[in-house]
């Protein structure tokens, strides 16, 4: 029911020059009249939730009975479409946003990677105090960035109930690049079950919804795969820490129902183009638990933007997005035929799906689906590595294990320097010995990384820590993650990441902050250094103004999308000056990744994994700027 | 009496649970009346591991009962815990083999300690004989992925007797499992009325074959073998009752 409940703005000149700026210096056939959202053609975007624009915008939350994936649903909405509205923003304007809460309990709009005042943030207890029922709380910040980002209620699991929507932002000045149209693709993941009863669920029943796990027809395809000894001693491995490397997802698609702008994949959400035309796809993952892999079968896709800042252009087949994160992608299709856009969950265990099509109402073919893979030795991080000999290593990878296929040195010293037990004394010669005797049994180990390690090492800076934009040993840039097959196609990773333009602060760090992203999976515990929120007795401090290193070493066997609030994270990935930032960092298992944080923020400032269960279960700090 | 022993095991357990209620926030400078960002509820389950109708080849038949409940948070919890069976056809009431409120700590990520009262007899006669013990035990999941259940009891006759469970979970397909399970147990002393001798009791092992017809509901069929050793042995001969059987169960597992 598209435009059920939007207010209607009539088209005004101003915007429709702003329409025009949008499209940069973009065929003219491309301005439509009437609201942009309606018509598939518009000015430049089609939405299907109906779009609200800036600088003043009012948004009322209620929850309401909507058809969902075919059947009746209890959503939150937000002028009376869940995922909500697409808000669309200026740079340089002063943003008005009155949310008014017309459900029965207390909500909140959080503005995801916006660089706003603290007490327009939308955090309850962190920001503000959140919104009553009843209530109108008004927003007002200035706009100083651009690209594609997206908002979310704050308020207990409320996100699961699709109480979400994208946010865009056009730019004061031209972007450098151009596109005839766009569009934006929101991935979300609904379930009919109360969000609570999904929390209890995963807290008191481990591994509740997954269907996935392996069994003793696993164990036998795999002794004849790489025979029984290799087998036997991965299994081994992994029944002794009493984890499941079939642990991609917490929640899955035994529950989910995965949206594509609100759309089941048989409903097919169609976007439209025309042949030759240069399309930016503006893709959003709003999901409460679900990293997706996308493509567009036939289509090449650059990667123009992450989180909403432009980074230089990387031609890819495919791209992982974790929750939480945005790309915007340029595609141009050529032949005037139909494109699926394929969105595969991590786990595999289902998928969102649109087309891009000429026309209304056609459909290209399904590409094949991936089956779930198992989590190999990087995994382990911590839990494996101090009692591993190098000869059980070779040998593993010998057996073609497929977890370690893409093996880099990144991964070898991640699982060094994650395993602070067994490994803490380890020194730079010692590593490089491990790289190097791990070579012989791993053709596959790329030696530039290792290479470029060497040359890292001897940039220290006086003060004794890496030089600024260095890749921490333990990172593994170079890898899309589990389930990607190295090779297959092209893959973003996070080491393609390189900012268009550096970005103003070019200082050094002076100091690290050094967190480890901790868990029970038994009990569905998360947390950062081992203590969940409510056992915290402080925030975790930056000093007003001061340059930082965050560095985030990730014990647990699962990936964890970081999210900070109020500030830009930039992820240090070898660069130098094109330092890329983002407002969420993936970080995956027995990875150590580094960003550097310019604390200009002052105030108290949200800081969590952005798995909403996590979130739930403890993984959530305050961050005090002063 | 014993319904007074798992009043005070409950009013303790209760206390202890009470405690980290009061955990401290994380004290950034909010003003008093916000709410906190994150807020923690407890939460709890019920799993009846086994509900099962037992057909002995010697011994009388019995509804067989295995249950936990615990309600609490992250690291303190309650537990009830029972076993117990009714035998069929020899007009007795059922027995409560062990009745037991348990307060539980999280000591390490797979091990809980727990501590508390129990009750063995008669579920509500006194056909029964009954008593009342002090139980320490340690649940928790060993390397490779056995469930465990260890627990130390000593009853209210200065009585002291162990109990030793384990039991694993093999996947065959993603509905249909294997589970393997064992039961010994132990006594320091010999207490005739309850038919436990000093020394080693008994020993149980069984198998049983789920599937999973929904998330919570497993129903499956199975096998036992069990015996008896030394005095404990000696005790059931003298009552002219088996000291060695085996059996088909079957029964539903359920989880609440």
């Amino acid at each position: 029911m598209p435009g059920s409940g939007v207010i209607h703005h009539p088209l005004t000149r101003r915007q429709i020059l702003k329409g025009g700026a949008a499209l940069g210096l973009g065929s003219a056939a491309a301005l439509g009249v009437g609201p942009s959202w309606a018509d598939p053609w518009g000015r430049s975007s089609v939405y299907a939730q109906g779009a609200e624009e800036g600088p003043e915008v009012a948004l009322a939350i209620r929850q309401e009975t909507l058809p969902i994936d075919g059947r009746s649903a209890r959503p939150m909405t937000i002028n009376g479409t869940s995922p909500g509205p697409l808000i669309r923003l200026r740079e340089g304007q002063e943003a008005v946003l009155k949310v008014t809460n017309l459900l029965e309990e207390p909500t909140s709009i959080h503005w995801h990677g916006l660089i706003l005042p603290p007490g327009m943030d939308g955090v309850p207890g962190v920001s503000f105090a959140g919104i009553a029922p009843g209530e109108t709380f008004t927003y007002r910040f200035p706009v100083r960035q651009n690209g594609t980002y997206w908002y979310h209620s704050h308020s207990g699991l409320q996100e699961q109930l699709g109480h979400a929507g994208p946010l865009i932002i056009d730019a004061a000045k031209r972007e450098p690049f151009r596109y005839d149209r766009e569009h934006v693709l929101l991935l979300t993941d609904w379930t009919f079950e109360d969000p609570m009863t999904v929390f209890r669920n995963l807290k008191t029943a481990e591994g509740y919804y997954n269907d996935q796990e392996r069994t003793v027809a696993d164990f036998f395809a795999d002794v004849r795969e790489q025979g029984f000894a290799a087998t036997a001693e991965m299994r081994s491995m992994w029944a002794k820490m009493r984890m499941s490397s079939r642990d991609i997802a917490d929640v899955t698609g035994s529950t989910y129902s995965y949206l594509l702008n609100g759309h089941a994949p048989e409903e097919n959400w169609t976007a439209l183009f025309k042949a030759g035309e240069r399309i930016r796809l503006r893709v959003i993952n709003g999901s409460a638990m679900s990293y997706f892999d996308v493509r567009i079968p036939g289509l090449k896709m650059t990667v123009v933007a992450a989180d909403g800042q432009p980074v230089q252009p990387v031609p890819v087949d495919e791209f992982r997005i974790a929750v939480a994160e945005t790309y915007d992608v340029l595609v141009a299709p050529e032949d005037d035929t139909a494109y699926t856009i394929f969105a595969e969950t991590m786990d595999r265990s289902g998928y969102a799906r649109a087309t891009l099509a000429p026309r209304e109402g056609m459909s290209a073919p399904l590409p094949e689906r991936r089956t779930i893979a198992d989590r190999g030795m990087e995994a382990m991080g911590a839990h494996a590595m101090p009692g591993m000999d190098h000869g059980a290593m070779a040998g593993m990878e010998d057996s073609g294990a497929e977890g370690m296929a893409g093996m880099d040195h990144g991964a070898m010293a991640g699982m060094g320097d994650a395993g602070p037990q067994g490994m803490a004394g380890m020194d730079h010669g010692a590593m490089a010995g491990t790289g190097t005797a791990g070579a012989q049994g791993m053709p596959s180990m790329d030696h530039g990384t290792m290479a470029g390690m060497a040359g890292e090492r001897r940039r220290l800076g006086a003060n004794g820590l890496l030089a600024a934009g260095t890749a921490q040993p333990g990172s593994r840039y170079g890898q899309a993650g589990i389930g990607i097959t190295p090779g297959e196609r092209r893959t973003l990773v996070y080491g393609d990441l390189k900012a268009f333009t550096p970005w103003p602060d070019r200082r050094e760090p002076e100091r690290e902050l050094e967190l480890h992203l901790t868990g029970n999976m038994e009990r569905y515990i998360w947390s950062f250094d081992g203590k969940t929120f409510s056992e915290m007795t402080g925030p975790l401090h930056f000093r007003h103004g001061e340059r930082l290193r965050l560095v985030l070493v990730n014990d647990t066997m699962m990936e964890h999308p970081i999210h900070l609030h109020g500030m830009w994270m930039e992820l240090e990935n070898g660069h130098g000056a094109l330092i890329p930032r983002k407002h969420t960092l993936n970080v995956k298992p027995g990875e150590r990744v580094s960003a550097l944080i310019t604390a200009d923020a002052e105030g108290s400032w949200a800081f969590h994994c952005h798995l909403l269960y996590h979130m739930k279960a403890g993984m959530f700090r305050v961050v005090q700027v002063s | 009496m014993n319904t007074r022993h798992v009043m005070i095991a409950a009013g303790g357990a209760l206390a202890l649970l009470a405690l980290p209620a009061a955990q401290a926030e994380d004290g950034y400078a909010a003003p008093a009346d916000w709410p906190p960002p994150m807020v923690k509820h407890p939460l709890g389950m019920v799993l009846v591991d086994r509900l099962e109708y037992a057909l002995p080849d010697e011994g009388p038949q019995a509804l067989v009962w295995d249950l936990q409940a615990w309600y609490g948070g992250d690291v303190n919890r309650v537990y009830l815990k029972s076993e117990g069976e009714n035998v069929q056809g020899d007009g007795e009431d059922a027995e409560f083999e062990s009745l037991e409120l348990r307060y539980s700590r999280l000591i390490a990520d797979f091990w809980e300690l727990q501590g508390g009262l129990g009750y063995q007899g008669g579920v509500v006669s006194d056909d029964h004989a009954e008593r009342g013990y002090g139980v320490v035990g340690l649940q928790g999941v060993m390397p490779y992925g056995i469930e465990t259940d260890v627990a130390l009891r000593l009853s209210d006759a200065g009585d002291l007797s162990a109990s030793l469970e384990g039991e694993y979970d093999l996947h065959l397909t993603q509905r249909l499992s294997l589970q393997p399970r064992t039961e010994i147990l132990l006594a320091a002393s010999e207490v005739e009325e309850f038919g436990v001798g000093e020394g080693l009791n008994s020993v149980r092992l069984g198998l049983r074959l789920g599937y999973a017809v929904m998330r919570r509901v497993t129903p499956y069929l199975g096998a036992y073998w069990e015996k008896q050793y030394g005095d404990t042995a000696d005790l059931s001969r003298a009552d002219g009752d088996a000291t060695e059987d085996s059996g088909l169960v079957a029964g539903v597992r359920l989880l609440l």
